[in-house]
């Protein structure tokens, strides 16, 4: 019984795949940047950024759409922009009347929205094709290299690890659940939705439990093999010509696209 | 013979003043393949955790004629190699490699050496094409074999092992067994698996509430049914 859910890596051979992972990490974060800073509405940068981003797919050979298929799990989050909406001064495009309060949606209020969500969208898809096309131990190993305090990327790779071990508990539990939520004939099902809650609840409860006795037993292992309070880590990555050649070309691209989103 | 672990009168209490050791004294010597078997509660792996310096008790514990105590526990802990009964709290490193490194790593070994440790502690397991394999993706068999390569990495003088068969199927099993018999390194193990007590460790201590009962050559102990019975054991 394996939980992978989390497991976004895609086993392949590409260009991208065999970049190294330290180019990989600040080409994306260079490339999310970048679209924050384009200004409202420079729709010629977004679309060379959405260019790039199908390049890369490409070059994943994950295939053109992969990312796009992917990003519309981050869609919902652009949500929270939705205030920008009411809330800069403009012309008004329309109205309507919401519960109490009358609602004008301006021309500028609009332009920002659209805007925010083409770039969180944009800087998604990319951060999706990171994780499809590096193994998540490469990019902490990255993040290391790049100076990210130790006690994050240890969190991180923490997480990462017991993650998998977690999700298989809560499957274990579930399945517990299941096998004994059984029906007598002519009866209705489970109990009132207090008694559900407090099963619920009491499942939350156990699974704290047993990750905190975990821990103890975890950090036992690590004491046993030398751990004295500060993490050893050792990374042997070393940058090829190719590297650098395509972290230029990328960065080239982001350079032409923030000219281009601020031309007049 | 030269005597590697040496324990006398230990007792423990843990914090909740439950005794889980009442004045434990055994010794081994080098080359010896000693079973360490009793009930659930027995204080088995509260004698096992002494032996590194995890939990500390009152008594004497020495290992390799070094008494155990805060300014040598880091010289102990390369000396004995504790694997854990579940191999997710042993292996709690995204990548094999890793794991495996994390034990010569922090003994403050040179990078060279480290990757050359790696490479023979996965060998001697059989377990070298996993080298940059991720560990949640392994069977509990692969992971078990794993956890025993972590230790071996720091070259241990003796091996403690909590329940290396518990989990595995017949084939897991007789390729661990295989395994530890091959290990040409001190061993302790703790185990309910009789059988492979039989077959794999000429010794026997068995342990019942915080103290040694029998001590001695695993035939004689296994062979007498009665004795087994009355410590919540089995006749293989």
């Amino acid at each position: 019984m394996h939980s992978d859910a989390f497991d976004r890596f895609h086993h392949g051979h590409s260009a991208l795949h065999s970049l190294d992972p330290r180019i990989k990490v600040v080409v994306t974060i260079a490339f999310i940047v970048s679209n924050a800073l384009l200004p409202d509405g420079a729709w010629m940068a977004f679309a060379l950024a959405w260019l790039m981003i199908l390049i890369a797919n490409i070059a994943s050979g994950l295939g053109v759409g992969f990312s796009f298929r992917r990003s519309f799990i981050a869609l919902p989050f652009a949500l929270a922009a939705i205030t920008v909406l009411f809330s800069i001064p403009g012309k008004a495009v329309t109205s309507f009347h919401f519960l109490m309060w009358d609602m004008v949606i301006t021309d500028a209020g609009l332009l920002r929205f659209v805007s925010i969500v083409v770039r969180s969208w944009l800087s998604v898809q990319m951060a999706i094709l990171l994780v499809a096309v590096t193994e998540f131990p490469k990019i902490i190993h990255a993040l290391n290299h790049l100076r990210v305090p130790t006690i994050l990327t240890v969190i991180i790779s923490f997480l990462y690890r017991y993650l998998f071990v977690l999700a298989d508990e809560v499957m274990r539990l579930l399945r517990a659940r299941e096998a004994r939520s059984a029906v007598v004939a002519g009866s209705n099902s489970g109990g009132s939705v207090l008694w559900r809650a407090r099963v619920t609840g009491n499942m939350a409860g156990q699974l704290f439990l047993r990750s905190y006795e975990r821990s103890d037993r975890v950090y036992n292992a690590m004491l046993s093999r030398g751990y004295k309070g500060e993490l050893m880590t050792m990374h042997s990555h070393e940058y090829r010509a190719s590297d650098w050649q395509i972290g230029s070309i990328v960065f080239i691209g982001i350079l032409i696209a923030q000219i281009v989103g601020r031309l007049p | 013979m030269t005597e590697i672990i040496r324990v006398a009168d230990l007792q423990f209490s843990y914090p909740d003043g439950h005794k889980a050791l009442r004045g434990v004294s055994f010794t081994l010597c080098e080359g010896d393949k000693a079973a360490l078997v009793g009930p659930n509660g027995a204080g088995k792996s509260t004698l096992m955790l002494q032996l590194n310096g995890i939990l500390e008790g009152q008594g004497e514990v020495e290992i390799d004629n070094l008494r155990l105590s805060r300014d040598n526990l880091p010289v102990i802990r390369a000396l004995v190699g504790l694997v854990f009964q579940n191999p997710d709290d042993q292996l709690f490193s995204p990548t094999v490699f890793e794991d495996v490194a994390f034990g010569p790593l922090h003994m403050g070994l040179p990078e060279g050496e480290v990757i050359q440790r790696v490479d023979a502690a996965l060998e001697s397991v059989r377990m070298s094409a996993y080298r940059d394999r991720l560990s949640h993706h392994l069977s509990v068999g692969e992971k078990k074999r794993i956890a025993i390569a972590t230790v071996l990495s720091m070259r241990p003088k003796i091996l403690v092992l909590d329940e290396p068969s518990a989990g595995l199927d017949p084939r897991a099993r007789r390729a661990l067994i295989n395994l530890l018999r091959d290990l040409p390194i001190t061993m302790l193990v703790s185990t309910h698996d009789m059988r492979l007590v039989e077959e794999l460790l000429p010794r026997t201590i068995v342990m019942d509430e915080g103290l040694i009962a029998a001590d001695g050559i695993t035939k004689e102990i296994l062979g007498n049914e009665k004795f087994l019975n009355a410590h919540g054991l089995e006749k293989p």
